[in-house]
């Protein structure tokens, strides 16, 4: 890096930038430096600054409510001028963003327009810069679509944003960004709604289009792993301030401030339990290393069974309702558990894992299989059978705010289970509550406070004790820690493995973080379109995949290692089939076929034969 | 490179998680700083608050007996003694005013309470079970939403014969739908939110469920409904009486005296103008209140 910064000038430079909300500072002091050509991270937890930051580089922070205190932010257009961006006016601004700065965000769908087609959404954006007429307009953006590569961009240019998938309209987000051929990129977290297969192949592109055009980018993100994958330089942004900065590899090799360490350390690394057949919690800093636990009991019963479970949505139209399709989102869904076991499930989004937690709580109705809980078949459910099923199965959502009433307090949400079921009296639920708070971490002082006066991590302790308040015998997880930050993720795996030694608690533990699971899970069951097409201990899973979905998967998972980034691990660039099928159009469940101990594969058949 | 603080990491602020930019503030407070900025709402809620209070005080604050008659001073224009003028017996307008307050909020609340008791419930049930019990509810709302309120009001009245009291159920009944629509589709929405998934998920049903979590989450609609419809229940019970089928004379209600002091208009137009104007504000106070509620609690309208 430091050869091509000596040859060519800085692009942009950020020195002193304080911005402020009010009375909040929410950047204080940063300074930054982009060349051309080069990818610098901005990495931090939620509330670091990092997009504030790109939004006082685009100066869309006038919207926003904030208000640059003191710094300046100098970029260098492409005449080779020196613009002072935090004095510049707004239509210069306005100007400036587009053909020299151009942005992509988190969420394609919000920041493309529903109601216009694709085609017309990138052509007004080159008519607007370039300067071209209808045709030429047109040619230029399928030209731009085959450079992102979308399949058909012809055909793409007529379709409208809801009718593409999330990566595909990444990808015309990113397009449309590289319309006005721009000089400096900022990437606000691009791939972080995407499935790790779509965010494999985004960022492949990314990287690639920016060697080809020598753009200048500025790369937002929370995980290490897509930093390590394209970052030159990394900034370490933590409150508001830089905490540290270097280039990627000797942040990852030697982190200076203890910050980063920290972040490091919680990133989950796949395939450090290799050679672990065991569940290990999460190295913490200043604590001994953690030990292997071993909480399966082989011999007892199955806590959970699963059979042939298989849950379709009709999809109705017309004025009559009549069926047109079927998403067929869970067929055929066979497995077991057995005490103080976590199965994972894993796969992306519309694989079906979601559905198959909640059909069995019955948040959704199965169509056929059987559910069995604790031996006993609950598959119809009557008084009792429910009032057991509701007690010993738990469930915790992804979003732990808007899983708990706003406005009940956190106490009364995590008695609410204990009333329910009316498993203690008067004075004894609070004594149990406080104890639930202690135990996941909190203290009996938090029953008074509501959902809004705790942060993030502190609210999905809140799910846990509310989940622990009945004495579950499992516990379904879907997605539990997918909306933490790094660090509180680590802590609040840690506490679900630690409750599963104390208490023998099962877990599904529903996921799409593949490090995750390598780090919870005893036994791993992999879904695509709705089947099982892979289950088995988690070592031979993950060290031995038998399954093509299944090494697609892994090998799309980042890697926290910025040496190991380059060698291509075969991606490829298709996507996943829509389970949404017609009514009369049944999908083909293949039979899984045992490949190892306890490890069976789904056996496709081709061409008529197994 | 490094920071040349290297501060501060304790086990509470990273277990804090997140370090939220800007203070989420509970509900409530959001909404009190929403409403505060509603000016216009403000005035409204500070003039319903002074009617409120002069027709409690009535018998303390009015300046003279609202039925004693005063045969020297018939049809008497505005004056410091009478602000408002008499009336063709001699009766303070004024007076009257206060005392009809009483009247006319208390049919406003009493059949808005009413009608919002059971169009509640119908919403809830309705949103809550679906089906063919919401087809059948919602059916029998789009029936008496055919009928302008007015009608159907002085068709109850017809069947039960006129008097306040009845006044006030002819008011709450075409207050049911409207209640029972608001309702049922914010049941809708608060049945389909994780909270209420989460609380399944345990266990809670029935009853319980609907009264701890469903219900608290229609009150903004319910509120704002509430505001709204006591300035229409205020209005039509006001014409009710103008008809003839409300509060008889000499009660002291606003529309009964809009009726009295037609016979007058253009010879004394105070008799129609002061109760008109009472009725004027009450409702724009109410329905401007109502907006302003509204805005202040719609999560959609975040500036």
């Amino acid at each position: 890096m430091s050869l091509s910064s000596a040859a060519n000038p800085t692009l942009l430079r950020i020195s002193g930038l304080t911005v402020r909300f009010g009375d909040f500072t929410a950047v204080e002091s940063l300074d930054l430096a982009v060349a051309p050509g080069e990818t610098v991270a901005l990495v931090g937890e939620s509330g670091s600054g990092k997009s504030v930051t790109s939004l006082a580089v685009t100066r869309l922070l006038d919207h926003a409510g904030g208000r640059i205190v003191s710094g300046q932010i100098t970029f260098q257009d492409r005449e080779g001028r020196q613009r002072e961006l935090t004095t510049e006016a707004p239509e210069a601004m306005r100007r400036l963003r587009g053909p020299e700065i151009a942005m992509i965000f988190q969420e394609p769908m919000t920041s493309l327009n529903p109601v216009l087609k694709v085609g017309e959404q990138i052509t007004e954006a080159i008519r607007l810069h370039q300067g071209m007429d209808g045709a030429a307009a047109l040619a230029e953006a399928r030209r731009l679509l085959e450079k992102v590569r979308i399949p058909e961009a012809a055909r793409q240019l007529e379709r409208y944003p809801f009718q593409m998938s999330g990566g595909m309209r990444q990808r015309v987000m990113i397009a449309m960004a590289l319309s006005c051929r721009p000089r400096l990129l900022i990437a606000d977290e691009p791939t972080t709604a995407l499935d790790v297969t779509v965010q494999a192949q985004v960022l492949r592109l990314i990287r690639s289009l920016q060697q080809e055009t020598g753009l200048g980018m500025i790369f937002i993100t929370h995980d290490m792993g897509v930093v390590a994958e394209i970052a030159d330089r990394v900034v370490v942004m933590r409150r508001g301030r830089k905490v540290e900065e270097g280039e990627v590899n000797r942040i990852f090799a030697a982190p200076q401030h203890p910050y980063t360490k920290r972040l490091l350390a919680a990133v989950p690394v796949l395939g450090s339990l290799a050679d672990q057949p065991l569940p290990v919690p999460f190295p913490m800093p200043d604590a001994p290393p953690p030990q292997p636990l071993d909480t399966v009991r082989p011999e007892a019963e199955p806590v959970l069974e699963l059979r042939g479970l298989t849950t379709r949505f009709d999809v109705r139209r017309g004025w009559l309702g009549r069926v047109v399709g079927r998403i067929h989102a869970a067929e055929q869904v066979s497995f077991s558990i057995r005490p103080g076991e976590t199965l994972a499930v894993v796969g992306e989004s519309g694989c079906g894992k979601s559905t198959t937690g909640r059909s069995i709580i019955r948040l959704e109705q199965p169509q056929s299989g059987e559910i069995r809980f604790a031996g006993e078949d609950v598959t119809v459910l009557d008084r009792q059978k429910e009032a057991r099923l509701r007690r010993g199965v738990q469930f915790i959502f992804q979003d732990p705010f808007a899983s708990l009433d706003p406005r009940l307090t956190v106490g009364f949400s995590v008695a609410e289970p204990i009333l329910t079921h009316n498993l203690l009296q008067g004075r004894a639920v609070q004594d149990r509550v406080a104890q639930l708070l202690t135990q996941v971490g909190l203290g009996p002082e938090h029953a008074r406070r509501y959902p809004h006066e705790l942060s993030g991590g502190q609210r999905q302790r809140v799910c846990i004790a509310r989940a622990l308040a009945s004495e579950p015998r499992l516990i379904i997880a879907d997605e539990a820690v997918a909306a933490l930050d790094v660090s509180i993720r680590a802590q609040v795996v840690n506490l679900m493995m630690r409750l599963q030694q104390e208490m023998g608690l099962a877990y599904l533990f529903i996921s799409h973080d593949m490090a995750v699971v390598e780090r919870i899970s005893h036994r791993v069951a992999v879904m695509y379109l709705g089947q099982v097409v892979e289950i088995g201990p988690r070592q031979a899973v993950m060290n031995d995949p038998q399954h093509p979905y299944t090494k697609r998967l892994l090998a799309a998972v980042p890697v926290p290692d910025p040496a190991r980034r380059g060698h291509d691990r075969g991606l490829d660039d298709s996507e996943v089939p829509s389970p949404l099928r017609r009514p009369d159009d049944m999908p083909e469940v293949a039979p899984l076929v045992p490949v190892g101990p306890d490890h069976y594969v789904a056996r496709h058949r081709i061409g008529g034969l197994y | 490179m490094i920071d040349a603080r290297i501060d501060d990491i304790t086990e509470a602020d990273l277990d804090s998680g997140t370090s939220v930019p800007l203070e989420i503030r509970s509900p409530l407070a959001e909404f009190w700083r929403r409403l505060l900025r509603q000016r216009v709402a403000l005035v409204a809620g500070l003039l319903i608050l002074v009617v409120i209070v002069a027709a409690v005080a009535a018998p303390w604050i009015a300046p003279f007996d609202p039925a004693e008659p005063d045969y020297e001073n018939v049809l008497a224009g505005p004056s410091a003694l009478h602000w408002a003028g008499t009336d063709a017996y001699g009766r303070d307008i004024f007076s009257r005013i206060i005392w009809g307050a009483r009247i006319s909020i208390s049919v406003g609340f009493l059949s808005v309470a009413l009608g919002g008791v059971l169009g509640v419930t119908l919403g809830l049930v309705s949103g809550y079970f679906g089906g063919w019990v919401d087809n059948l509810v919602m059916r029998l709302c789009d029936v008496m939403l055919a009928f302008p309120g007015i009608l159907l009001a002085i068709a109850v009245v017809a069947l039960l014969g006129p008097g306040v009291a009845n006044v006030i159920y002819a008011v709450a009944v075409f207050s049911i739908p409207i209640y029972a629509r608001v309702v049922r589709g914010s049941t809708l929405a608060v049945k389909q939110t994780l909270y209420v998934q989460a609380a399944r998920s345990i266990g809670v049903k029935g009853l319980k469920l609907v009264l701890r979590h469903i219900l608290p989450g229609t009150l903004p609609g319910i509120i704002v409904t509430t505001s709204l419809r006591m300035g229409t229940a205020i209005l039509v019970a006001a014409g009710l009486s103008f008809l003839g089928l409300g509060a008889q004379p000499p009660s002291p209600e606003w529309g009964a005296m809009l009726a009295d002091g037609r016979s007058y208009l253009g010879v004394a137009d105070h008799l129609t103008f002061f109760p008109g104007l009472a009725i004027f504000l009450i409702v724009l106070a109410f329905n401007l209140l109502g907006d302003g509620l509204r805005d202040a609690l719609d999560q959609k309208l975040r500036p």
